[in-house]
């Protein structure tokens, strides 16, 4: 399988970083788990919207810190939150009305249809290959949020025509299950990698091909899904990382609260 | 009124082999210390239950100390997986690992119940993810006044709830700030709770955003400086993200993990 072949002043990672942050609107409210989205949500709220509202599960609301904290729970975010409430407040409360517009999830693996798996990978439940760390927060994320973003890396392992475990809706079988279900979010919206980005059809709910990062072709795409992935027709190319943006994402990388990479 | 105890005390006199425990604490403010006590006391067959099993969890379970494990995300944050709790689910090492898995929304609502004196909690949640599946504590239920179907789960009612926080005063008056996580409900929906703090003060001076459970609510207090270590307390330390690194390492192989387990916590001794 071959990767992604970006000029070399960026890497792949960055690129599906900076395609998430630009994606964020600034004055939304964002449910941010660690890692990349939470990389990529302080990367737009230095950039673009200064406005953007970070929400984390730990219960600080409208964090804004000024490095990329390590866990869900530093204390920069608190220190910088607009308030800081319960756990059982920041689901009850917050979440499950609807009161964020933005979701901003990973995973391990991805099917066609958005749905999420980080639970285990391989065997059966009870012995897994691979046990995975779970749920936490993603399943209400997915099911409440205004919309999904999802960003991963895309590859064989990740891209799998079936889940082995649903532990995030995203539209379930296909168009209706969302609603029949009961899930009031709108689902993924869009799904962001190190090669492109995928939005769902609007009929089908299927995730396709919509726009390739600079460098890389459909044929890596595709290659890279383990499904017959759909390519749009208006298939575009989107725009490298400005200098700025770089500039910052490596400005905040660096600044990793206790870093010693 | 909480009784101000010794650490080694405590955890003597409050948890037994066999009992449902919750260590709670949402990344700020995990009980480390009294982790490290439970262990060094030589506790069995535990049902482990928190949210987040964290690198806390990790140790107990790599130390033999659980039977069961009550969760809703098991990796180390930032970082990656937690070893020891995969080398027992994945190859029952040290021993079997017995899971009960939910997500978090769920297993707040569970300490909701709990401490409120109800059987359940109802929420919108889990549903068309495999987790009720496999989870006979999440059901669906229907509202009596919309018919429409929502998602019950199962009170949480652990037999002792341990925390840490910043100050208790002499009558165990217990004050935390920061990120208080599910610490106020854990406690609430427990039998018997035991409260780690950083210092006993004479006067608790108020704090903004300060969560404070009444001495009568609590059954003891210890008094130990730095008891969330690697975790932080917000207006003592900060939390060591550069041992939630190296516990990678530290936790992949068997050997080096009992190896630092005998130094770290065996050897170690209580700090109170």
């Amino acid at each position: 399988m071959s990767g992604p072949h970006p000029p070399a002043d960026w890497t792949a990672d960055e690129m599906m970083t900076v395609a998430a942050a630009r994606q964020l609107r600034d004055g939304t409210a964002c449910f941010v788990g660690i890692g990349l989205p939470s990389t990529a949500a302080n990367l737009a709220r230095v950039t673009h919207a200064p406005n953007l509202v970070l929400v984390y599960e730990s219960g600080c609301l409208g964090a804004k810190p000024d490095r990329l904290p390590l866990s869900i729970g530093d204390g920069i975010l608190a220190d910088t939150a607009d308030a800081v409430v319960s756990v059982p407040e920041v689901f009850n409360y917050w979440l499950q009305p609807g009161r964020i517009d933005v979701g901003f999830l990973g995973a391990a693996q991805l099917d066609r249809y958005g749905n999420l798996n980080t639970t285990v990978v391989g065997g059966d439940y009870t012995t897994p290959a691979v046990r995975l760390p779970g749920a936490g927060g993603a399943p209400e994320i997915a099911a409440s949020c205004g919309e999904v973003v999802v960003i991963v890396r895309q590859n064989l392992r990740t891209f799998t025509a079936r889940v082995d475990f649903v532990t995030s809706v995203g539209y379930g079988a296909g168009p209706g299950d969302r609603q029949r279900l009961g899930l009031r979010g709108g689902g993924p919206r869009l799904v962001i990698t190190d090669l492109g980005v995928l939005e769902p059809d609007p009929v089908s709910c299927e995730l396709t091909l919509t726009r390739l990062h600079p460098g890389v072709t459909r044929e890596q795409a595709r290659a890279a899904t383990g499904w017959d992935l759909a390519v749009a027709e208006s298939l575009t190319t989107g725009d490298p990382p400005t200098a700025h943006e770089l500039a910052v994402l490596r400005a905040l990388q660096a600044t990793t609260d206790g870093s010693r990479r | 009124m909480a009784k101000l105890v010794p650490l080694a005390d405590a955890v003597a006199e409050l948890v037994h082999d066999g009992d449902v425990v919750a260590l709670e604490g949402f990344t700020h403010l995990i009980p480390f210390a009294a982790g490290h006590e439970i262990i060094r006391q030589g506790r069995r067959e535990l049902t482990l239950v928190r949210m987040t099993p964290d690198v806390i969890y990790d140790q107990l379970i790599g130390a033999g100390c659980a039977r069961r494990l009550v969760f809703s995300w098991g990796g180390n944050p930032g970082v990656g997986s937690l070893h020891r709790f995969r080398d027992a689910v994945q190859h029952a090492w040290p021993g079997p690992l017995e899971l009960e898995e939910h997500s978090h929304a769920g297993m707040a609502n569970r300490y909701v119940a709990g401490a409120s004196g109800l059987p359940f909690a109802v929420l919108r949640g889990y549903t068309g993810t495999d987790l009720p599946r496999h989870t006979a504590n999440i059901r669906p239920v229907n509202c009596p006044f919309t018919g429409e179907t929502l998602t019950a789960v199962a009170a949480l009612r652990p037999d002792v709830t341990v925390v840490h926080a910043q100050r208790a005063d002499r009558a165990g008056n217990v004050q935390m700030w920061g990120i208080t996580g599910v610490q106020k409900e854990a406690v609430l929906a427990a039998h018997r709770s035991l409260v780690t703090v950083e210092e006993i003060v004479a006067e608790l001076t108020p704090v903004p955003g300060q969560v404070v459970l009444p001495g009568w609510a609590v059954t003891a207090v210890a008094e130990v400086p730095g008891g969330a270590h690697p975790s932080y307390a917000q207006g003592y330390s900060v939390r060591d993200n550069d041992f939630y690194r190296a516990w990678d390492a530290v936790s992949r192989d068997r050997a080096t993990f009992r190896d630092w387990l005998d130094r770290h916590v065996h050897r170690a001794g209580a700090t109170a």
